[in-house]
């Protein structure tokens, strides 16, 4: 258990540590800057990172300790780090992706293997980017990790179900992209109309149910 | 958790004030931003040059929230009734019914006048900014009116024959009849830069080479991104780091060694390592480059940089 605190110019700071502590540290870290009163503060959570915006941070030794010994706190555990605790979205899939044959024969097991393994996997929201609610899935089966595509596509629809690089994701819109596309959900995740305007916030579980056509 | 202003989510359905006759370049609505949302991958957007977006405001007496349309050049739009704007940032040219108008100053046009917007000489600047007196008439999204080019939110950029409405006779009164700015500095600009979270993906040589090498703008930049060329050496290491959070001002240096400078529409995620934080009171500088002119990137003194 560590964490590291790198430098990000004026205004923020990037702390480094085990991918699987960053929802607990971000989730402590949060309420942390809240209940210290620093109200235009974000935490971005990213793979084994969080970014801690907020201005001037980068600039005031003393403000840098004190969100070291916090951090610190909450790897220990003084935070309850998992607020969503519970909260699990089912993303109904038909998977009829234009990828799936080809993951299938290229991981040398049955189609029927890739659907299995894809829903039986228990997946966490570990953070969002790319594009606006482009949510990193992390706990895929270790069996079904494949690099992304040679080639991107230059749009991949709005709803695709796909993995990559050993996370899943939804493409929120229709976007360029190089992930592998094993099937299509009907249900929105993005609606900037409403809020929060995605439902895949970090920490959120998730597990995709076949609907059989 | 940000709560949206409900009031600010529609149009408010005003009569048509301002019709767009020529869309001109990379036009778009923007106020200051949309802060809050990157951790679900929404970056801030907002005025590539803040200053001068809220300089056009104060000048029509608009509260500096207020949406104005940005612009590279070519924008025209006619007044379908009698109402002040200013236009501020890059010095283009401004004529009203084809006469020469000020920048940085109200102009006031009459129903059924039209503005129209060159495109700015080399060394004048990028972006320029038009507020209309009462405010662009134009569904926020996410609590704002800035149009993310590259997340797809907020006001799609406006349209030739689009007509808009215009938000209700503000309480500000038109402070002044011109602001006095300094010219942009000619020549070479200087941007100071802080070392980023990954500056030790570069070797010393590099370092120095990224710090004292005037870099030019490259052709391929825009809200997203500003790419540098210059002197670029390929760099060692693993290009895929484990994507990780970006700011504005992020220097990323792919492995082609020629270094990208996060913008205000960047993604708010990834995996190329940020060796470089471009001071946030000098991004707005370097936002005005155009492509071709050249910059510095100045380490802040040490002074300053000790944490």
């Amino acid at each position: 258990m560590t964490i590291r605190l790198l430098p990000y110019g004026p205004d923020a700071l990037l702390l480094e540590t085990e991918p699987e502590r960053v929802l607990a540290v971000a989730g402590a870290l949060g309420r942390w800057l809240a209940e210290s009163g620093d109200h235009a503060a974000e935490v971005v959570p990213a793979a084994r990172t969080l970014l801690v915006l907020s201005p001037g941070l980068g600039r005031s030794t003393s403000r840098r300790t004190a969100l070291q010994k916090a951090a610190a706190l909450a790897l220990q555990g003084g935070y309850d780090g998992d607020p969503l605790r519970g909260e699990v979205v089912d993303i109904p899939v038909r998977y009829d992706g234009d990828d799936l044959a080809e993951v299938a024969s290229h991981l040398g097991v049955e189609i029927a293997d890739v659907v299995a393994w894809h829903q039986q996997s228990r997946f966490v929201v570990a953070f969002c980017g790319f594009v606006p609610g482009f949510a990193y899935l992390a706990g895929l089966d270790p069996r079904l990790h494949i690099e992304r595509r040679a080639t991107p596509r230059t749009r991949v629809p709005a709803g695709s179900v796909a993995i990559a690089a050993g996370w899943a994701g939804v493409y929120p819109r229709a976007v360029p992209g190089g992930w592998h596309l094993l099937g299509h959900t009907e249900l929105r995740i993005w609606d900037p109309s409403r809020l929060p305007p995605t439902r895949l916030r970090p920490g959120v579980r998730v597990r995709f149910v076949s609907v059989v056509a | 958790m940000t709560l949206v202003d409900p009031t600010l989510r529609e149009p408010r359905g005003l009569d048509v004030a301002l019709t767009v006759l020529e869309a001109g370049w990379a036009t778009s609505s923007q106020d200051l931003g949309r802060p809050g949302w990157a951790h679900l991958g929404v970056a801030r957007a907002g005025a590539m040059d803040p200053a001068s977006a809220t300089l056009a405001n104060r000048l029509v007496g608009n509260p500096q929230t207020e949406a104005v349309f940005e612009t590279a050049g070519g924008l025209r739009l006619r007044a379908e009734r009698s109402l002040a704007i200013a236009v501020t940032g890059a010095r283009v040219p401004v004529t009203v019914d084809g006469h020469p108008a000020p920048w940085d100053a109200p102009v006031l046009m009459r129903a059924g006048a039209d503005v129209a917007l060159g495109h700015p000489p080399l060394g004048s600047g990028r972006w320029a900014y038009v507020a209309v007196r009462g405010g662009l008439d134009l569904a926020a999204e996410l609590g704002s009116r800035s149009w993310d080019s590259l997340g797809g939110l907020g006001p799609t950029p406006p349209r030739p024959g689009q007509r808009l409405g215009i938000g209700p006779e503000p309480d500000g009164a038109m402070p002044v009849d011109l602001a006095p700015l300094a010219p942009l500095p000619a020549g070479i600009l200087s941007i100071r830069v802080w070392p980023g979270p990954r500056s030790a993906a570069l070797s010393p040589d590099q370092w120095r080479r990224l710090t004292t090498a005037a870099w030019t703008v490259g052709a391929d930049s825009d809200r997203i991104g500003l790419r540098l060329d210059g002197p670029a050496t390929t760099r060692a290491g693993a290009d895929d780091l484990a994507s990780e959070g970006l700011v504005p001002g992020a220097v990323q240096v792919p492995r082609d060694g020629r270094p990208i400078v996060m913008m205000r529409d960047h993604p708010t995620t990834g995996g190329y390592p940020v060796v470089a934080v471009v001071d946030p009171e000098d991004l707005a500088s370097l936002a005005q480059r155009q492509p071709g002119e050249a910059v510095l990137l100045v380490p802040v003194s040490e002074g300053r940089r000790s944490l």
